[in-house]
């Protein structure tokens, strides 16, 4: 598939702000189901960029602005040749073993109920079949909900409610997984094929699979990723690879907006 | 237990007299009278007063800020004592250094099946987020405390290893002072190696690792602290002082472009080098803490690019560990391909089922620490400790033993200490200050001695009623010169490579 993708996140400040520092994690990657056929982040003020690679191997851009800023706006564009391999991954650039992925952080520490849940969705299964019905379970358990997911909810608050976003949705698979002894992390990215809602930044999960490696799985679809997922970022958890972590001196408050459209052609 | 310790001034036991190479400090201990001892250590407390060498004693509910006691009596190392520590020294902080190259590199030493793989990829010391950077000339331990205690001439053991931000070298300096304007005959007595070089030797040091193609051969070095309100805001501001280099805040720094700056009336100026005294948590919020305000955005960021050296490198947690801690004898000997030269203390990890069943058969007799404490708290001592403290712990250990360590109670050594009923043997630890710069590893002849000043007490923290002493260390070189002779002194450690 060409998924082309546009991407736009909008800051609006109460008050004048002296510089703004952003770390964005904005830039997809190439492996071997995806190909970069084209890439740009445009800022709509005099900024100075600077690409890194953190220590997941995700590709950082540092944003560097001079006030007196009343805003910022951020659009990536870009177009991304997907394949699929059933959701199995090839082709990603590892830094760190997987096993580093069993920590848990703050935001997806498994407390009894959801490693109970766990458990119960996995047992007497092999690998790959428990990580499927766990994705499943997790899919099944949440009615889905749109809109921007609550700062800071950890999968603890999450999994005692009804419903979720796709953000919670991943985080608890995360969670869940890694209760259940598997490397699990959080993956940052852009799908064409959520249901109905709006279009965001999308989130979901990859899972360890001895002697298969890492598998993609989206609670929110239930299934695999295909080729209707572009990866950008991963880390331990959402707040880890959010697309932006930002700091911005000057008092007031912001106001943040962001859109997304992606587009799929076979 | 008290009975059976080396005292390091009077030998094996105070019935056989002096050790003879300490003789003259014995007799000079006999010749002065308590009173004397006592109004030269007041007099030094005052000064220590007046300066502000002052510590805030955490879960003390009333602001005031006390001074740590100084004790007036000196502890001696002989020359070639201190050239065999130093040895012991330098193989250590080297094989630090070479362990967290590699464990934020290429962890051969995991694959190499050496430590379990959990105990690194697990612990939250080990910052992902930072995996991968190379500090300019792969220097991350620059500045090491390792915490020692002593059993006999030339038996040392290894307590911690303080290779995150390690304080205490004030310490050093100012009661070195105190000791040179109050005890001068003790200088004329003994060729003491100087430690008031220490500010130019940590200079040289911040300079040796800055970023190469930076601006010059004055590359230009900060001191970074978290501010008045940090226990050890003193100490900040005594070295960026001493070194003549400024001392900043977080909100000091700006980054641009990926390169640090200070703000200054003049404009923004370029820094090459932070010597930090502010943890990991608090560096970059765009990296460690998002919900943290404090820090300067975008450290890292100049950090990886190599536009700046840090001191200490940031995750070097990882490398003082508590849980690392017990593996050290392994780590040592993996890198520099000879055993440890200094012994850790015999370390229980109670992670492991049949060492948490001797914990526990024996609780009584050991000294049970959490894995991530420090400064004495969350700590057991078993042979001091009341039956109801030992079933406490019996049952913060049953219900999480990988949090706790265990190691039995040493009879540490004793120096000779003023306290109110006279001159009497208390415990004392060290903690020498190990420097590492691009061109090798230092130890600087001296270091902090603290001393329990409760008769039998083997707690020497200051949060605990610890204080401290001078540390001598004699040079047998008759060409050296005495601390008395001012700043042509200069032996910085046999350990200098």
């Amino acid at each position: 598939m060409r998924l082309t993708i546009d991407h736009r996140t909008t800051y609006r400040f109460t008050a004048p702000q002296g510089r703004v520092v952003q770390l964005l994690r904005m830039t997809p990657r190439n492996t071997h189901d995806q190909t970069v056929a084209a890439w740009d982040i445009n800022i709509d003020c005099d900024a100075r960029l600077r690409e890194h690679r953190d220590g997941f191997g995700n590709i950082t851009t540092m944003l560097y602005a001079e006030g007196p800023l009343s805003g910022i706006e951020i659009s990536v564009s870009g177009e991304v040749v997907t394949s699929s391999s059933s959701g199995v991954l090839h082709g990603t650039f590892e830094p760190l073993p997987a096993a580093l992925f069993l920590r848990s952080t703050p935001a997806t520490h498994a407390e009894p109920a959801l490693a109970a849940f766990a458990q119960a969705a996995t047992v007497g299964r092999a690998p790959i079949a428990a990580l499927h019905a766990l994705n499943a379970a997790v899919h099944e358990r949440f009615t889905l909900v749109d809109g921007r997911p609550e700062a800071g909810l950890t999968v603890t608050a999450a999994f005692a409610r009804e419903t979720a976003t796709a953000r919670d949705l991943a985080q608890m698979f995360v969670a869940a997984a890694r209760a259940a002894g598997f490397p699990a992390r959080y993956v940052t990215g852009y799908c064409d094929a959520l249901p109905n809602g709006r279009p965001t930044p999308h989130g979901w999960a990859d899972a360890w699979v001895e002697g298969l490696g890492w598998v993609g799985f989206d609670p929110t679809l239930g299934r695999s990723p295909e080729a209707h997922h572009v990866r950008v970022a991963v880390a331990l958890d959402a707040a880890g690879c959010s697309p932006v972590a930002g700091s911005r001196l000057g008092e007031g408050r912001e106001w943040l907006d962001v859109e997304v459209q992606v587009s799929g052609q076979d | 237990m008290g009975t059976a310790a080396f005292d390091e001034i009077m030998g094996a036991s105070s019935v056989d007299g002096a050790r003879p190479e300490l003789r003259d400090l014995c007799r000079w201990l006999a010749d002065t009278p308590d009173g004397e001892l006592r109004r030269r250590q007041q007099s030094a407390e005052t000064t220590f007063r007046q300066l502000g060498i002052t510590f805030a004693v955490y879960g003390e509910s009333e602001a005031g800020e006390r001074i740590i006691p100084f004790d007036i009596v000196p502890r001696v190392f002989l020359a070639d004592e201190w050239a065999r520590l130093s040895e012991g020294l330098v193989q250590r902080v080297e094989a630090i250094n070479a362990f967290l190259v590699d464990i934020y590199g290429d962890q051969k030493i995991l694959r190499d099946g050496v430590l379990p793989a959990d105990l690194i990829l697990g612990n939250a010391q080990f910052r992902p987020e930072i995996a991968g950077i190379r500090p300019p000339h792969d220097v991350w331990a620059h500045i090491c405390g390792i915490d020692l205690v002593r059993t006999g001439p030339d038996d040392f053991f290894v307590l911690e290893d303080n290779a995150r931000t390690p304080s205490g070298v004030s310490y050093m300096l100012e009661n070195r002072e105190a000791m040179v304007r109050l005890c001068p005959e003790l200088f004329s007595k003994f060729r003491v190696a100087a430690v008031d070089s220490y500010p130019d030797r940590l200079l040289e040091t911040m300079r040796s690792v800055a970023p190469r193609g930076c601006g010059g051969p004055r590359p230009t070095c900060v001191v970074l602290t978290p501010g008045h309100y940090n226990s050890a805001y003193y100490e900040h501001s005594f070295l960026a002082d001493s070194m003549g280099v400024e001392l900043v805040e977080a909100a000091d720094l700006v980054v641009d472009d990926d390169v640090v700056y200070m703000r200054t009336i003049d404009g923004r100026v370029r820094v090459d080098v932070i010597y930090r005294r502010v943890d990991d948590d608090y560096l970059d919020p765009l990296v460690f803490r998002p919900d943290s305000m404090l820090g300067v955005p975008g450290l890292i960021a100049a950090y990886a690019a190599g536009n700046v050296a840090i001191l200490n490198a940031p995750g070097n947690g990882i490398a003082d560990d508590k849980a690392i801690y017990s593996y050290m004898p392994e780590i040592v000997k993996y890198y520099s391909g000879s055993d440890a030269r200094l012994p850790n203390v015999e370390t229980y990890r109670c992670r492991e089922p049949q060492a948490l069943k001797y914990v526990l058969d024996h609780l009584d007799q050991l000294v049970v620490k959490l894995v991530d404490g420090s400064g004495g708290y969350g700590m057991l001592v078993g042979p001091t400790a009341s039956s109801a403290e030992i079933e406490r712990f019996r049952a913060a250990l049953v219900a999480a033993p990988e949090r706790y360590i265990a190691q039995p109670t040493l009879a540490l050594s004793t120096v000779p200490t003023l306290v109110e009923q006279g001159v009497a043997p208390r415990h004392v630890d060290f903690r020498p200050f190990v420097l590492t710069g691009a061109k090798g590893v230092q130890v600087v002849p001296g270091g902090l001695t603290r001393v329990a000043l409760r008769e039998g007490s083997l707690v020497v923290n200051s949060s605990q009623g610890g204080g401290t002493k001078d540390s001598f260390v004699l040079m047998d070189e008759p060409h050296g010169m005495t601390q008395t002779m001012g700043n042509m002194t200069q032996t910085l450690g046999q350990g200098q490579r």
